[in-house]
C-alpha cells in the first residue's frame, strides 16, 4: 500500500482555541503552540498523515490534506499508537 | 462532502471552552454523517440543555434546541409522527440521566429508533461545576465541597437494563472508534445508546486535580480498554469500551404502522 | 345520509372534533377525568393513519406534541389539573417557539390532585399565568356537546393561525356529561391549514420573521429548510440570541399576536341580555346550571340575562364592559374563589355591581345555589 503524502495541512487560527491537544497528541511532533497560543506546523517534512491532529480537534480547526496513490484510506487504525 | 458543509460556520468559533471534548464529539459525529452519506434535510438533531446542547445549534441539519432533559421526548414526538428522518440526540450527562433520566429509560424501553448519544463529562458545566448523576463518589464539584457521597450510574447498565437495543461506550481519545460506533448507533434499528467520555478540563478536570485536556484524554487512553480484553481480567478497574448490546426486536415506528394496519381492517 | 347523530360523553365529543380539525398525532397520560379521550384517540387515531402515543408522564406529552408539530402534523394533548401542571414548562416553549398545538384540561377540583373524579374551575389562572415569564395565551372553553365540538376546532384553527398553543378547559361535569351530539358534515365547519413558506430551495428562509399581516409561515422538519428552533430569546432564523432590541421585538411580537387580536380571538353567547337588569356571566359546567336559572326566572318575567364566555383567555374585557355597561347587577358564576370575577371587576366601570356565586366543594353549582345567592344580594333572604 502507497504512503500518502502531505498535500496541504491547513490550520484556522480564528478556530484555533489553543488547547495543545494536536501537539501532545502529535506521533511525530510535527505541531507547535506558537507565541499566540494558536497551533502551527513546525516540522511539516515529518507528518505522516495520520490525521489525528485533525480527528481530535476539539475547535474543528484542522485540516490535512494528503495525496494517496491509488488509494484514500486513512492508514491509522490504531488511534495514533497507543489504543488500549 | 469537506467537514465544513454539514456546520453552521457562522457561528464559528463555537462557546465551548479551550480543550473541551464536545468539539470532538461533534467532530466524530460529522465524519460519521459524512461517511454514511445522508441528506442534511433528513435529519432532525435534538439537544436538551447545557454545554452539550449547544453541538445542535453548530449542525447544518433540522436543529431542535429544548429543554432540560426533555430532548428525548420532544425527538419521540418527530420520530413518530415522522419516521423517515434521522434522529439524534447530544445530552449532557446531566442532562440525560438526572432531569431526563425518566425519559431515558422509556425510550430504551419503547426500542424507537433514534439515537442518544450520552456526552459523559461528569459535571454541570454550564451552571459552573456542580457533580452530575456521572461524577461519581468521592469526586469534587462546586455543590460538594467536602467531597462527593452521591453514587454514580452506569450508562451503559442503565441503558441495558432499560432495554435498549444498541448500547456502546467509548472516549474522545478514542476518535476512530467514536466515528465507527456513531455510524453503528445511526445505522442500527431500534433505540441506540452511546456513551462517550469526554473532558471538561475547566471545571471537572481542574477541581479534581486530573491536568488539562490532554491530560484527561490520557486516562482515558489509560483506564479503559475493548471489551473482552485480558487487561480487564487483570485489572477490574479498568473501563470497557466497545458494543455492549447489539440486537433486533420490533422497532415503535414499525410496529405503529401494523397499529394503523389492524384500526384500518377493523 | 351522514350518520353523524352520537349519543357520547363530552370528552368523546373533543375526540370527534379534533379528528374533525385533522388532527394526526396525539401524546398523553391517564389522568381522570381526562382519561377517555386518550382511550379514544387510542382507538380512532389509527384508524385515520395518526398516530397515537401514551407517553411516560405529562411533561414528555407535552414535549412530543411539539415535536410532532413541527415535523407538520396538527397535535393534542389531554390532561387534569395535576398534569397541567407539569405541562407548564413545555406550554411556554410551545409559546417561545411558536409550535401550534391543543392542550385540553378537562378540570378538577385543585390544587394538588385534589378531587380526582369531581368538577371544579380553579385552574382558569393556571391556564393564563401557569408557565414562567410573560407571555400571552388563548384558552377557549365550552358548556355543551355543540359547543366542545366547535370550540375544540376553533382550538386547532387559532393555533395554526397564530403559532401558537391553545387550551382548551373543560370540566368534569362537561367532560363526562353524555348527550347528544350531531357531528356535522366533512366541509361544514370552515378548518384552518397550517400556513407554509413559499420560499425556495437555496433561498434564505426567515422561520421568525412575521409577515406583515403577523403570521410567520413554517417549514415541516424534512422539507427543504434547516432551521434551529430553541426556548432562548432568538433572531428570525432561530438562534439564540440576548440583543436587547432582538429580545424586544420577540417578546412584544409573542404578546400582541395574541393581546391585538383579542376580537377575532373572543367568543361568546348571549342569551337575554338586550333588556337585562341582572347580568350573568359564567362558562363551562356553571353555564349550563345558569342558563338554566336564568330561563326559569324569564319565564316568571324578571329581566336576567346570561353571558356565557366561550374565550377566557384574551380576557374579553370590551365585550364584558359594553355588556354589562347599564345593568346595575353583575353576578359571575364560576366554580373557584371568583378567577373570572376578578378580571371581570378590572373590566366595569363600576366593579362594587359585580358579585360572585360559587361552589368549591367538588359539587356542580346549581341552579338554586345561583338563585340563593341572586336573592342574598338583593337582600331578600335564601
Amino acid at each position: 500500500m502507497a504512503k500518502p503524502a502531505l498535500k496541504e495541512h491547513r490550520i484556522e487560527r480564528q478556530w484555533c482555541k489553543g488547547c495543545g491537544i494536536c501537539v501532545h497528541f502529535c506521533p511525530k511532533k510535527v505541531l507547535e503552540m506558537d507565541e499566540e497560543d494558536k497551533a502551527f506546523a513546525a516540522r511539516l517534512e515529518d507528518c505522516i498523515c495520520c490525521r489525528m491532529c485533525e480527528l481530535r480537534c476539539p475547535d474543528l480547526a484542522v485540516e490535512v490534506i494528503c495525496e494517496t496513490s491509488g488509494n484514500n484510506e486513512t492508514p491509522d487504525k490504531d488511534q495514533g499508537g497507543g489504543n488500549a | 462532502m469537506a467537514l465544513k458543509d454539514y456546520i453552521r460556520q457562522r457561528f464559528f468559533p463555537h462557546i465551548w471552552c479551550p480543550g473541551c471534548g464536545h468539539g470532538i464529539i461533534l467532530n466524530g459525529l460529522l465524519r460519521a454523517v459524512d461517511t454514511m452519506g445522508l441528506d442534511k434535510k433528513n435529519i432532525v438533531m435534538v439537544s436538551g440543555i447545557g454545554c452539550s446542547a449547544r453541538i445542535s445549534g453548530y449542525v447544518d441539519f433540522h436543529s431542535l434546541h429544548t429543554l432540560h432533559g426533555r430532548a428525548l421526548a420532544f425527538a419521540t414526538g418527530v420520530k413518530l409522527s415522522k419516521p423517515e428522518l434521522n434522529v439524534i440526540v447530544p445530552m449532557g450527562d446531566g442532562d440525560a440521566l438526572a432531569i431526563g433520566g425518566n425519559h431515558f429509560i422509556h425510550a430504551a424501553r419503547r426500542n424507537i429508533e433514534m439515537t442518544a448519544i450520552v456526552m459523559n463529562n461528569r459535571v454541570y458545566g454550564m451552571t459552573g461545576g456542580q457533580f452530575s448523576p456521572l461524577s461519581g463518589y468521592g469526586t469534587m464539584a462546586t455543590t460538594v465541597p467536602y467531597g462527593n457521597i452521591d453514587h454514580d450510574f452506569d450508562v451503559v447498565d442503565l441503558a441495558t437494563s432499560a432495554g435498549a437495543t444498541f448500547v456502546a461506550r467509548t472516549s474522545t481519545y478514542h476518535v476512530h472508534e467514536l466515528a465507527e460506533l456513531i455510524t453503528k448507533a445511526i445505522n442500527h434499528k431500534g433505540f441506540s445508546v452511546l456513551e462517550v467520555l469526554t473532558q471538561c478540563p475547566t471545571y471537572f478536570g481542574r477541581r479534581n486535580r486530573i491536568g488539562d485536556a490532554s491530560e484527561m484524554m490520557e486516562v482515558y487512553k489509560k483506564n479503559t480498554v475493548r471489551i473482552g480484553s485480558k487487561k480487564k481480567q487483570e485489572n477490574p478497574d479498568l473501563l470497557e469500551r466497545g458494543i455492549f448490546v447489539q440486537k433486533e426486536l420490533p422497532e415503535y415506528c414499525r410496529e405503529y404502522d401494523n397499529i394503523i394496519s389492524k384500526a384500518r381492517q377493523k | 345520509m351522514h350518520d353523524a347523530i352520537k349519543f357520547i360523553q363530552g370528552n368523546e365529543v373533543c375526540v370527534e372534533a379534533a379528528l374533525y380539525a385533522g388532527i394526526n398525532f396525539f401524546a398523553g397520560y391517564p389522568i381522570t377525568p381526562s382519561t377517555e379521550i386518550a382511550e379514544q384517540m387510542a382507538v380512532r387515531l389509527p384508524e385515520t393513519g395518526g398516530k397515537f402515543i401514551q407517553m411516560e408522564d405529562e411533561i414528555s406529552s407535552m414535549c412530543a406534541i411539539i415535536g410532532a408539530s413541527l415535523t407538520g402534523h396538527k397535535t393534542m394533548t389531554a390532561t387534569s389539573g395535576p398534569g397541567f401542571s407539569l405541562m407548564q414548562e413545555a406550554l411556554g416553549y410551545a409559546i417561545m417557539a411558536e409550535i401550534p398545538c391543543v392542550i385540553v384540561n378537562v378540570m378538577r377540583g385543585g390544587p394538588s390532585t385534589g378531587l380526582p373524579t369531581h368538577v371544579g374551575q380553579g385552574d382558569v389562572c393556571q391556564a393564563r399565568y401557569g408557565t414562567h415569564g410573560d407571555h400571552a395565551i388563548v384558552t377557549l372553553t365550552a358548556s355543551n356537546h355543540h359547543d366542545i365540538f366547535r370550540m375544540t376546532i376553533e382550538a386547532f384553527n387559532i393555533a395554526e393561525t397564530y403559532r401558537t398553543p391553545v387550551i382548551l378547559l373543560l370540566d368534569e361535569v362537561t367532560g363526562h356529561l353524555r348527550e347528544k351530539i350531531e357531528i356535522p358534515e366533512p366541509g361544514k365547519i370552515p378548518l384552518t391549514k397550517r400556513l407554509r413558506t413559499a420560499v425556495k430551495s437555496g433561498v434564505d428562509y426567515h422561520p421568525y420573521l412575521p409577515r406583515e399581516d403577523g403570521r410567520l409561515p413554517m417549514s415541516d422538519f424534512g422539507d427543504i429548510h434547516r432551521y434551529n428552533v430553541t426556548g432562548l430569546y432568538h433572531d428570525m432564523w432561530g438562534f439564540p440570541t440576548d440583543k436587547p432590541q432582538i429580545v424586544y421585538g420577540l417578546i412584544r411580537h409573542l404578546v400582541d399576536k395574541i393581546e391585538n387580536n383579542t376580537p377575532k380571538i373572543t367568543r361568546f353567547r348571549k342569551y337575554y341580555t338586550k333588556d337585562a337588569e341582572t347580568l350573568f356571566i359564567s362558562y363551562g359546567a356553571s353555564a349550563r346550571s345558569t342558563l338554566h336559572l336564568v330561563e326559569n326566572r324569564r319565564r316568571r318575567g324578571e329581566n336576567v340575562g346570561l353571558l356565557e364566555l366561550q374565550s377566557l383567555w384574551p380576557f374579553p374585557a370590551d365585550i364584558v364592559r359594553e355588556a354589562c355597561q347599564h345593568v346595575p347587577l353583575v353576578i359571575v358564576v364560576e366554580m373557584n374563589m371568583g378567577q373570572i370575577t376578578k378580571e371581570v371587576k378590572l373590566a366595569v366601570d363600576d366593579p362594587k355591581k359585580v358579585f360572585l356565586a360559587n361552589r368549591i366543594d367538588g359539587v356542580l353549582i346549581t341552579p338554586t345555589d345561583i338563585r340563593n345567592t341572586l336573592r342574598v344580594i338583593q337582600g331578600k333572604g335564601v
